[in-house]
């Protein structure tokens, strides 16, 4: 040991007893090789720390992640199934298209399934593209995890799992929101018979969303994020069935064939035939092979882009 | 020491090992060497130096030897092990610390090292230890709640070495450790660095300072346009390419030729090259004594006044001169 703060440069005046400090000692540092633990790391131990990180980013920025899934939702529902209603607008909604199609559906019903599959598109992508942009940028922050002793592909895979969980929760907390807000009367008929349904679907979705997450964020421009609003976002949410159910489309054929090539489609349709099975929706097996294909076909690309970008 | 006898030496303790590693890069104007064949065998314990000037390819060397860059031709192993072979291998025995500050920014210090030992391994509670530990030795007490963001230049680079060292890794990498720190976080970086090294700790470092890679490295590579020009330790360097002295001579015009030889000086005992370039002349010598007399007396018989001149004592900036024909630039 004593060999060892003899290499230390003589602390010169202040600055060096300052510096010095700083730095801590010959000693101290030496014994961090003399006396380190012997880790033993496995693709699990390392998967289940990159979770235990995710978490813990997301518990520190709980409020503003909170507010961020809340406000949208809770507006929606406010403005179109308490505030219109009473306005007397209700009958755009109560009597229009999608309610003729829908039978006696009100419009509550035909948003709690849609506004779920909004949040679990937005949370998706907040979780795993924005992230993701900024670990490219300029200092490469993604260096970091990409030295983490897995294979670049597990990284990839982490990224979806997490964003995945993120979007889960996202559903979970506006579920009660567009089930509670309304106005009198105008309660939507939810009816769960097939919980195992609802959690695969529920899992499936978040999957799409987050593999979708993880293929924008490797392809996308950082100097163009705002696009991703404009050219991704809005229209797969506006285009997505979220404000209307598949079915009612039928009235407008091009745009109902056209909307199929929308994944957030199978997600607000899926939802709906979980949660309201009294309103109109698409076949499940439809459903559930576009939600799982699309997961295999996006989750495979964004991977391989992914490792494109980590590996030079 | 050669390298064929440190081999011979530590056959098994080899820390790195290239054969004629290479990477092109294919871009829309064409293929760009980065590195064109480099052969490096640094043995388990030094401190060896990749030294050249920015952009002479020692970045992608070390992305390479860290799996983060594909090779596009040779062969690397580090720690026994083949980077491409087995990244994860590679990754698992090596700490980087990168020329980027790639701190994790929605962390604390004392996260970043926590969370950094669990991807290595550690269970929870050990990492907590291990950080600690980290956090001491460092000098970051005081720091450690502080995201990663709010930190100088110099703390976050020793965070960065820190984290490099969680798993006490065989080898470490640093990729312009110092680049941008003031003299003073600098010189101390380098106590840690041979703090380190007296520990027996393998250490690959890339440098574009000159002094850093003397005062540090065992062994050197002099690397520029992506080739290996010299490498060796800093006296055999020094021996090896006849660097002696550099004295340099400006003139206001252009020299003439047959300057050279009128100065008398080529082919003196103790005077090595003499060269012309443009307005100079460069004389390498043993024996610089009278040199910078004999270039301002034939310049004055050429009619050419003296604009300015340097004497350069034995260096790695001579080595470099003497193998590049061209002045290193930091």
């Amino acid at each position: 040991m004593t060999s060892t703060t003899s290499t230390m440069t003589p602390p010169a005046g202040d600055a060096g007893q300052a510096a010095a400090a700083g730095a801590g000692t010959g000693p101290a540092i030496a014994a961090l090789i003399t006396e380190a633990p012997v880790p033993q790391p496995t693709l699990a131990k390392t998967f289940a720390a990159m979770m235990a990180r995710e978490f813990r980013v997301l518990r520190r920025n709980a409020v503003g992640t909170f507010t961020r899934a809340v406000m949208q939702p809770l507006l929606f529902v406010f403005v179109f199934t308490y505030v219109m209603p009473k306005i007397g607008g209700g009958f755009m909604f109560g009597g229009g298209a999608g309610a003729s199609a829908a039978g006696s559906v009100n419009f509550a019903t035909i948003l709690v399934p849609g506004l779920m599959a909004s949040m679990l598109l937005m949370q998706g992508i907040m979780a795993v593209t924005f992230p993701l942009v900024m670990e490219f940028s300029w200092q490469r922050t993604i260096e970091d995890r990409a030295l983490a002793p897995v294979p670049i592909g597990v990284l990839a895979t982490q990224k979806i799992t997490a964003g995945a969980a993120q979007a889960f929760i996202g559903a979970l907390i506006v579920f009660p929101i567009v089930l509670v807000v309304h106005a009198a009367g105008q309660a939507p008929h939810v009816h769960v018979t097939n919980w195992p349904l609802l959690v695969v679907i529920l899992v499936t979705a978040s999957l799409l969303t987050a593999s979708l997450g993880l293929l924008l964020g490797t392809v996308m421009d950082p100097r163009k994020m705002q696009m991703l609003f404009a050219v991704i976002l809005l229209p797969a949410t506006m285009l997505g069935c979220v404000y209307y159910p598949w079915a009612a489309l039928h009235q407008i054929r091009w745009l109902q064939y056209l909307v199929l090539v929308n994944p957030m489609v199978y997600m607000s349709e899926g939802l709906r035939a979980v949660l309201t099975p009294g309103s109109p929706h698409m076949a499940m097996w439809a459903i559930l092979t576009v939600l799982v294909g699309g997961t295999v076909i996006f989750g495979y690309l964004g991977a391989r882009t992914f490792t494109r970008r980590v590996l030079n | 020491m050669t390298d064929g006898a440190m081999q011979a030496r530590q056959p098994v303790g080899t820390a790195i090992r290239t054969e004629d590693l290479r990477k092109t890069y294919k871009t829309q104007r064409g293929d760009v060497p980065a590195v064109r064949g480099i052969d490096l065998n640094v043995p388990s314990g030094e401190l060896f130096g990749l030294l050249g000037p920015n952009g002479a390819g020692k970045s992608t060397t070390i992305g390479m030897l860290t799996t983060l860059v594909l090779p596009t031709g040779g062969r690397a192993w580090v720690a026994g092990i083949d980077v491409v072979a087995d990244p994860v291998g590679v990754k698992r025995r090596i700490g980087v610390v990168t020329q980027n500050n790639t701190l994790d920014m929605q962390l604390t210090v004392t996260e970043n090292l926590e969370f950094r030992s669990r991807f290595f391994g550690l269970g929870p509670r050990e990492a907590t230890r291990r950080a600690e530990q980290l956090i001491d030795a460092f000098g970051l007490g005081d720091r450690r709640k502080a995201m990663a963001t709010d930190l100088s230049g110099g703390q976050a680079r020793r965070l960065l070495i820190a984290r490099a060292l969680v798993h006490r890794p065989e080898v470490l990498f640093l990729d312009e450790p110092t680049a941008g720190l003031d003299p003073q976080t600098r010189v101390n970086l380098w106590d840690i660095l041979r703090v380190l090294h007296d520990q027996g700790q393998s250490i690959l470092l890339t440098t574009h300072y000159m002094e850093e890679a003397e005062a540090l490295c065992d062994r050197i590579a002099v690397v520029d346009h992506g080739e290996v020009l010299a490498a060796g330790t800093v006296d055999e360097l020094k021996d090896g390419t006849g660097a002696d002295t550099v004295i340099t001579v400006r003139y206001e015009g252009e020299v003439p030729e047959g300057l050279a030889a009128d100065s008398g000086l080529t082919g003196r005992p103790g005077v090595g090259k003499v060269e012309t370039d443009h307005d100079r002349i460069r004389v390498f010598a043993s024996e610089p004594e009278g040199v910078l007399g004999e270039l301002v007396a034939a310049g004055t018989r050429a009619g050419l006044t003296v604009r300015d001149a340097a004497q350069l004592k034995p260096s790695l900036e001579t080595v470099f001169l003497n193998l590049t024909g061209r002045e290193y630039r930091e």
